[in-house]
């Protein structure tokens, strides 16, 4: 029966994992690809891994980056305790306990050492557990919260072992259980099983119907006698299941009705039915990082952007997007992080915007809000590397969001953050974006020209110029400004590039021509090198005047949401 | 001298050798320099979209380092501008500092006041100073023509910033000459590198990175000395994007203060090849 179910269970767990497999191969940021070129690129590279000299690093990422996990280790030593006693507790239980009988030959698990191993390993589950239950929700990771899919997935390994301890727990007081192996191993007369029975009761935690009467010293001896020659070959003292023993004993007094209503039979399904149950969906839950993490890990240690074949970029990029385990280091390290913050927008956050991608790359929709608040979050980022960096899956976060920028820019999309220094990264990489480049820009600067009439609208003196507030009224038009900025003597006719010269700009301010100054084209060529404000005779903070200008027209731009729509046709 | 580093973004992602180069040279000078690692954004990027939250992300580092009772040291003249205003903001108005602990609240973090913000450049000007430098200079830089450039925010405004005299600085000059080499002249020292444009137009700010190359070049110089991440990372690429190759080598005030204090170039992370075994006269380009 277990076995059908297992296979049950198996089959569509294997069903699942190729329904993954096939959506990283025809998936991207870029839009849907072909599965034989990709599979093709995956398999020739695969080859050169083996067959060439990145045999060292593949090993190198293979010990260091999954089994001792020492990108965790870096950053976060607790979590790393943490997640190493999960992962070796729980994987060491799968092969040996779980498929124990194939692994080894002739095994018991009541037997040594594995009744005492899984126990230990259990233990290290559980305590990894209950910290990574700490850590998310006690302790609390930095602008972070969990989601229901980590609630899920502590919950199915909590539900687990706990079930499995007090399954053996129960073992241990059934007379059921007992009488069973009787039956199994122990084929002895009436006299011999009374003394066996009396044994167990004193020495091993059973609990009989028939109580404690009559259990003495001779009777003992005899049971030990034959217990060693009938039971010990494959069954140890229950006392080295150290765990499950010692919650037996908060069972003893309830053990009888516990026995008669099946208790441990009733543990048992609980016990195996969460792993059945969780098998055939883990491709769909987190689960599936005991696949992507170590994939991730190894691709990344054999892998390089500048190197590397575009098509196998993008199947690792898909397989990083699965192997996201919303652990939170990201965000908690994030140096724009504060920023969600005060712009109310949890994207800004490196592990909120893995979810939303992950539907961008697989070609599913999203709606239009969500795509916005995803532009401003991957474009509100100061590309420091941090977040790759500290990654203990080893995802190329930043790459990511790199490519996550251009994939909504071909949307059709723009947002304000395009006009700021954090475009200078963009800017580097200019020649590899080639034509795709200058389009982006030139769209969120159209909009701004469609945005504001020169002449129309009254201007509300400082109302929103908060830190330049009124500054610009000390302006007597001596030009100075005007004369010394660096980028005004670029031109022959600044006027006609410009639109205001800074000190047109500063007279539009105090004349209250909002529209008029919002216009200028001055505001998108200043370098703020502060040469007008340094010089101003008159004290005036001409450059800050025009970053407060700028935010004002951008934040205007922003709240006329229709302005920022999806551009049909791109 | 005890501050905490302030790398900042461009330098941790793309210019590992200004933080390596300035570690080193701030111990070879006597300064120690703590790498706090928490540090954030500087807001910078975000002055001219949304400046509340620039001074939020600024302040949040102000209010780390008063954490840890250490002054500011800046590598980057476009971080150093934008936390230098945030200090003089959040200080002078009680309302603004009220407004941003607010927010910094959330991360336990708080900013009263007092911490003070300096740039490399200062430091190295005013507190080691051009003689404090020269006395521990093991093998000088002698004959090696350096055009100097000192990176906007640094000087301007002069007010705030109070580095040097914002016409005519001497500040880079007199450190250059300390370290035994030769500052060269130029009309265009105190001009912006474009850099702040890249990615907003690009035509515009490569010309003046442009302009700024054509300069060195008029005047000879076997080197463009910066200390600010920005202007080195224009410079470098923008050479290699306008030209296809680069016609004069950008060098960090650091790595040179590294060579002259007899730092292996390595560690300084100048590239082995580029310097000459006799010290640094020819730099490979």
């Amino acid at each position: 029966m277990l076995t059908t179910l297992f296979y049950i269970s198996f089959l569509l767990f294997l069903i699942g994992i190729v329904v993954k497999f096939y959506g990283w191969f025809i998936g991207s940021m870029e839009g849907k690809g072909r599965f034989l070129k990709r599979f093709y690129a995956f398999l020739r590279g695969v080859k050169g891994v083996f067959l060439g000299k990145k045999g060292l690093l593949f090993l190198r990422a293979l010990f260091g980056d999954v089994f001792l996990q020492v990108r965790t280790y870096r950053e976060d030593r607790y979590r790393w305790v943490m997640h190493l006693l999960i992962y070796w507790g729980f994987g060491v239980l799968v092969v040996t306990h779980a498929f124990g009988k194939v692994v080894f030959d002739g095994y018991f698990s009541t037997a040594m050492p594995h009744i005492f191993l899984r126990d230990l390993f259990g233990l290290m589950v559980l305590v990894g557990a209950f910290m990574a239950f700490w850590r998310r929700w006690v302790k609390g990771i930095r602008r972070f919260i969990s989601n229901k899919m980590d609630v899920y997935a502590l919950l199915v390994v909590a539900l687990v072992v706990l079930s499995g301890f007090l399954l053996k727990a129960v073992k241990v007081t059934s007379y059921r259980a007992y009488l069973q192996m009787v039956e199994e191993y122990a084929p002895l007369g009436e006299e011999e099983l009374k003394a066996l029975e009396a044994y167990w009761v004193k020495e091993m935690g059973l609990v009989s119907p028939h109580g404690e009467e009559g259990i003495d010293q001779a009777l003992l001896e005899q049971g030990a006698e034959v217990h060693a020659t009938s039971c010990a070959p494959c069954h140890a003292d229950q006392k080295w299941a150290f765990v499950s023993y010692g919650l037996s004993k908060a069972f003893r007094p309830f053990a009888l009705v516990l026995d008669r209503i099946g208790g441990a039979k009733g543990l048992w399904w609980v016990h195996v039915g969460v792993l059945l149950l969780a098998l055939p969906i883990l491709p769909f839950t987190k689960f599936l990082h005991l696949l992507t993490v170590p994939l991730s890990l190894l691709l990344n240690g054999v892998m390089s952007p500048q190197t590397s074949n575009p098509e196998n970029l993008k199947t690792k990029q898909m397989i990083e997007l699965d192997a996201c385990v919303h652990c939170g280091t990201c965000t908690s390290q994030c140096a724009v992080g504060i920023a969600s913050v005060t712009r109310s927008n949890l994207k800004v956050l490196p592990s909120e915007k893995i979810a939303p991608l992950r539907s961008l790359a697989k070609g599913k929709a999203v709606g239009q809000g969500e795509l916005s608040r995803l532009l401003e979050g991957v474009l509100l980022c100061t590309n420091c590397l941090r977040c790759t960096v500290v990654c203990p899956s080893g995802i190329d976060l930043q790459e990511l969001w790199f490519d996550a920028r251009e994939a909504l820019f071909r949307r059709g999309m723009v947002d304000p953050l395009l006009l700021s220094p954090l475009s200078f990264y963009r800017g580097l990489r200019a020649e590899e974006l080639e034509g795709g480049y200058p389009g982006p820009v030139l769209l969120l600067r159209q909009k701004l020209k469609e945005a504001f009439h020169p002449g129309t609208g009254p201007f509300e003196v400082g109302k929103e110029l908060s830190v330049s507030e009124g500054r610009f009224w000390p302006c007597f038009a001596c030009q100075t400004c005007t004369n010394v900025c660096p980028v005004v003597s670029q031109y022959e006719c600044p006027e006609e590039a410009l639109g205001l010269l800074p000190h047109q700009l500063m007279r539009a301010c105090a004349l209250g021509l909002r529209e008029l100054a919002l216009s200028a084209e001055m505001l998108w060529k200043c370098l703020t090198c502060y040469q007008c404000q340094e010089q101003c005779p008159q004290g005036v903070e001409v450059t800050e005047v025009i970053l407060g200008l700028k935010a004002m027209a951008l934040r205007s731009l922003k709240e006329d949401g229709d302005a920022l729509r999806l551009v049909s046709g791109l | 001298m005890r501050y905490a580093l302030f790398l900042g973004c461009n330098v941790q992602a793309r210019l590992k050798e200004y933080a390596d180069s300035a570690k080193t040279a701030l111990k070879g000078l006597g300064v120690e320099a703590v790498d706090l690692k928490d540090f954030g954004c500087c807001g910078y990027p975000l002055e001219g979209v949304d400046p509340r939250t620039a001074l939020v992300l600024s302040a949040r580092n102000l209010a780390l380092a008063q954490g840890f009772g250490l002054d500011l040291l800046v590598l980057c003249q476009c971080c150093y501008g934008t936390l230098k205003r945030a200090k003089v903001n959040c200080e002078a108005n009680q309302g603004v500092r009220d407004e941003v602990n607010r927010i910094l609240e959330r991360e336990g973090l708080k900013y009263e006041g007092g911490v003070k913000v300096l740039h490399l450049l200062h430091l190295l000007y005013k507190e080691v100073g051009p003689e404090g430098i020269k006395t521990r200079v093991k093998r000088p830089l002698t004959g090696l023509k350096v055009a100097p450039h000192y990176g906007c925010h640094a000087l301007r405004p002069s007010v705030l910033m109070e580095l040097d005299d914002p016409i005519d600085p001497k500040a880079m000059e007199e450190i250059l000459s300390a370290l035994g080499a030769e500052p060269l002249p130029w009309s265009k020292r105190l001009d912006c590198c474009g850099a702040p444009l890249l990615g907003v137009d690009d035509d515009l700010s490569l010309k003046f990175m442009k302009s700024k190359v054509e300069g060195c070049l008029e005047i000879g110089a076997d080197l463009l000395c910066v200390c600010c991440p920005y202007c080195h990372l224009q410079f470098d690429k923008g050479q290699l994007r306008t030209f296809g190759r680069t016609l004069v080598k950008p060098i960090l005030l650091t790595q040179l203060i590294g060579l002259s204090l007899g730092y292996i170039p390595e560690g300084l992370g100048i590239p082995s090849g580029q310097v000459d075994a006799l010290g640094h006269r020819v730099f490979n380009i």
